[in-house]
């Protein structure tokens, strides 16, 4: 056992992790450990755009991004928060900037801006432009630039170190323990805050656009150590993954004037969302290709349908729409733009689907894609034990993690970077600041004990089972019975299965005995969160008879505020038990009303 | 179909020297050569170990030779590459388990070439103007996810101990044509020198490995006549 001391240390090097770490390493003696290499973190795969209210190339301001945020979280994001992050969305798309993210420009040189779903001019309602984008990989260009910011700056890391374990002491976060993947050696990090930035759990379903790596493990930990996960029966499916790989396919191509079409040939989104159509909020375009797929509308029987952006479709639509450019000639796109804009999109379409965008339509199909819930913090980052927002002191979380709550029940595109950006970086602030007066807290008398004996019984298990069987079947059920939409019966059946899945875990074990680089043990203990978080979310789900945002319940198909306007806390108890509780939203200036795009 | 998958594998707590195992397996043409790998480690041998996450081309782990070529795992279908599929790891970086190398060589080259923003005039208000024109003067560049194919697919960069390699150059490339950054100078003195662009021959291998098609050769090309003339445009 090796053990390191700093003041804070950041597990999770995405935008959110580097964030954290770049503001906290100013005045803290920080370190960053990290699972993968920090430019292969989640956040690079993120496409279209950060929401800033810019206001580059058209009027929009804050108030208008807030708004939009709360009526995108069917009214369960937290007001407060909202409207703090749209506030400090414009200074933190300039410091991106400043730091030299390429963003692309506008003829004049400014940031260029696209528009996204749910994202509108509050006054006519129509979509605005407002994500800041450098072509289809903003998050690729957000994690590089962090990066070698935090390289400049001279940021500790410690690459390719897992963390398994929070240490906590008298009630307050005292370290963490992580396993070097090299070495398979055991070290501990104490430290006098921890914040957590480990990403989302989206491989819980079986059609994801989520990496490998995101399997939960902050809240896992989080979990195991007493604490409260916050909404987590709320996940959102993105409309757009690639037919049977769930790959995503940015919003961002019907920001730029693409079409959903079903297997008859019809732009079905018209029906749904009369106003905005193809750029109405994720929920309910996953939810009407959902139905039209269920309606017999998929195209050949199958489960999915068409995106298109060829640019004679995007022409002839932008026409109907009435779309115009700011100089107020109507939209025209060619193939060349389209390659301009989105030529990661065309790329994945060509290798995996072998079809080419600018002429051919990509079968498509909802995906999973976002934890809106997860660790429970306010809006400095600062974790949360319970129904009265105490502060466990010391634990930090940031990003897809945590649930401030910004996304309440569904979030808006654009959105999780900012996220990011904003609570990363005020993570980081609280947390040095809090290093500065707080002491160490003495480290347990074994601190690895918890963390060992769960790799031990791994090691002795008996073998009958196949992780790999278990994961699959995890994904399958969770897709069919807890994915787009719920119902008790469904539900139910899904927290059978996962119970059994659970309990069929317990015989697996591992072939590989050694130390170097164990990733057949690593990937049964990220297994091991997915099931616990799987379960988590299910009971999460049933016990909340309404339809809201990303939990849509045929059963319960409205919305309940009378009843429902309620955050979900849950805990899991050494015996397994569940509790749930509840606390309430925040509002401060917009009252639920009925929710249209 | 049934596809033959032989794979270089190396522990070195067990194993004196590398050596090929061969695995059978059914799979579809659309298949990852990466979800053939996980159905491997799944199903016949546990121990199998490579660096994966994204799984669509973007996070840059899976980078290892296939049929002889640098790819990432995770962007190579079978059908690219047909059911007889040899899978090593990366050359010129020592191995340190199965398909993982260690990558601690690659990265200290990308970080010589300082790859981060520096312009140390008074920051403005809001953004720092860029025309469209001098925005796409370094776009090629900007893709690069830090994969390690093209650096690892370098003749002058396995027959050198200090060559920086076509990746770091990139990095280089991507900042020195950026207008806004102010350290051109100071970077081109890094590729001048004798680990640095001289080293590149233009075989061109690296263009070829790139998996984001990125125009590796002609980067290298700009920065050499950057460094020759002095010029930026």
């Amino acid at each position: 056992m090796i053990t390191h001391q700093f003041e804070v240390l950041v597990v999770g090097a995405g935008g959110a992790g580097l964030m954290a770490g770049l503001y906290a390493s100013r005045s803290a003696k920080t370190a960053i450990i990290t699972k993968l290499y920090p430019t292969r973190s989640h956040t690079g795969t993120a496409q279209g755009g950060i929401g800033a209210a810019l206001g580059s190339q058209e009027e929009d301001h804050p108030e208008w991004h807030t708004y939009d945020t709360v009526k995108g979280s069917d009214y369960l994001g937290d007001q407060d928060a909202i409207e703090f992050m749209c506030n400090e969305a414009v200074p933190a798309v300039y410091e991106l900037e400043h730091m030299g993210l390429p963003f692309d420009r506008t003829p004049d040189g400014k940031i260029s801006q696209r528009p996204f779903g749910g994202h509108t001019n509050n006054v006519t309602g129509k979509p605005v432009r407002r994500a800041c984008h450098a072509a289809d990989r903003t998050g690729h260009m957000i994690l590089q630039t962090l990066y070698q910011q935090c390289m400049k700056n001279n940021v500790t890391f410690f690459d390719e170190f897992q963390a398994v374990d929070l240490l906590m002491v008298n009630g307050a976060a005292a370290g963490v323990v992580a396993i070097e993947l090299a070495t398979g050696e055991m070290h501990v990090f104490h430290a006098k805050a921890v914040i957590f930035a480990t990403g989302g759990h989206g491989r819980i379903w079986e059609i994801t656009s989520n990496a490998y790596a995101f399997t939960g493990d902050g809240p896992s930990m989080v979990m195991r150590r007493g604490l409260p996960l916050e909404d987590m029966e709320f996940f959102q499916f993105h409309p757009t993954g690639i037919y049977k790989l769930g790959i995503l396919i940015t919003e961002g191509v019907r920001g730029e004037g693409g079409i959903l079409i079903n297997g008859k040939g019809e732009r079905f989104m018209e029906k749904y969302a009369p106003n905005v159509k193809d750029l109405a909020s994720r929920d309910v375009v996953s939810r009407a290709i959902y139905k039209e797929i269920r309606d017999g509308n998929g195209v050949n029987g199958q489960n999915y349908v068409y995106l298109d952006v060829r640019p004679e479709s995007v022409n002839r639509y932008a026409a109907l729409d009435g779309r115009k450019n700011l100089d107020g000639t109507p939209l025209h796109l060619t193939g060349e733009d389209i390659l301009a804009k989105l030529p990661d999109i065309v790329d994945f379409c060509r290798v995996y689907l072998g079809v080419d965008p600018v002429t051919q339509l990509m079968p498509i199909q909802p995906t999973a894609h976002y934890a809106m819930g997860g660790i429970p913090t306010n809006m400095f980052g600062e974790t949360l034990s319970d129904e009265k927002n105490t502060v466990v002191p010391g634990l930090y979380a940031a990003g897809e993690c945590a649930c401030v709550s910004i996304h309440g029940a569904n979030r808006l595109g654009t959105n999780s970077l900012l996220d990011l950006v904003v609570f990363g970086k005020h993570a980081g602030l609280r947390a040095a600041e809090f290093a500065k007066t707080a002491d160490f807290q003495p480290l347990p008398d074994d601190p690895t004990g918890f963390a060992r004996a769960q790799f031990e019984r791994v090691r002795q298990a008996d073998g009958k089972e196949n992780a790999f069987d278990i994961s699959t079947t995890m994904k399958k059920v969770m897709f069919d019975d807890m994915g787009i939409f719920r119902s008790a019966k469904g539900m139910e059946n899904a927290l059978k299965v996962v119970r059994e899945l659970k309990q069929r875990f317990q015989h697996v074990t591992v072939t590989d005995t050694g130390k170097i680089f164990n990733m057949e043990m690593m990937n049964v203990w990220e297994l091991g969160n997915l099931l616990d978080l799987a379960e988590l979310t299910t009971v999460a789900a049933i016990a909340r008879t309404e339809s809201r945002g990303g939990h849509s319940r045929e059963d319960y198909p409205e919305r309940d505020d009378k009843n429902w306007l309620k955050h979900t806390l849950a805990w899991v108890h050494a015996d397994g038990s569940i509790d749930l509780k509840y606390k309430p939203v925040v509002i401060t200036r917009f009252e639920p009303k009925v929710r249209t795009y | 179909m049934e596809v033959t998958l032989k794979i270089f594998r190396y522990n070195p707590e067990k194993d004196k020297k590398p050596a090929y195992k061969t695995y059978k397996l059914e799979a579809i043409e659309m298949d990852r050569v990466l979800d053939l790998l996980e159905k491997v480690k799944g199903y016949q041998d546990g121990s199998l170990s490579f660096r994966r996450s994204c799984a669509h081309g973007i996070c840059g782990s899976d980078a290892m030779r296939i049929n002889g070529m640098n790819r990432l795992a995770c962007k190579t279908l079978v059908r690219d590459v047909g059911v007889k599929i040899t899978v090593e790891p990366l050359l010129g970086l020592p191995v340190m388990k199965d398909l993982i190398v260690d990558m601690e060589p690659f990265f200290a080259n990308y970080r010589s070439v300082k790859p981060w923003f520096i312009n140390n005039d008074p920051e403005p208000d809001k953004e720092r103007y860029q025309s469209p024109e001098a925005r796409l003067r370094f776009d090629d560049t900007t893709k690069c996810i830090l994969c390690a194919c093209c650096t690892t697919s370098c003749p002058s960069f396995w027959g050198s101990d200090d060559y920086i390699g076509p990746a770091a150059i990139v990095a280089a490339h991507r900042f020195i044509f950026d207008d806004r950054d102010l350290a051109a100078g100071e970077r081109l003195k890094i590729m001048n020198e004798v680990t640095g662009v001289h080293r590149c021959h233009t075989v061109f291998n690296c263009t070829m490995a790139c998996p984001r098609e990125i125009q590796i050769t002609r980067a290298i090309g700009e920065v050499k006549a950057a460094i020759s003339t002095g010029w930026l445009d």
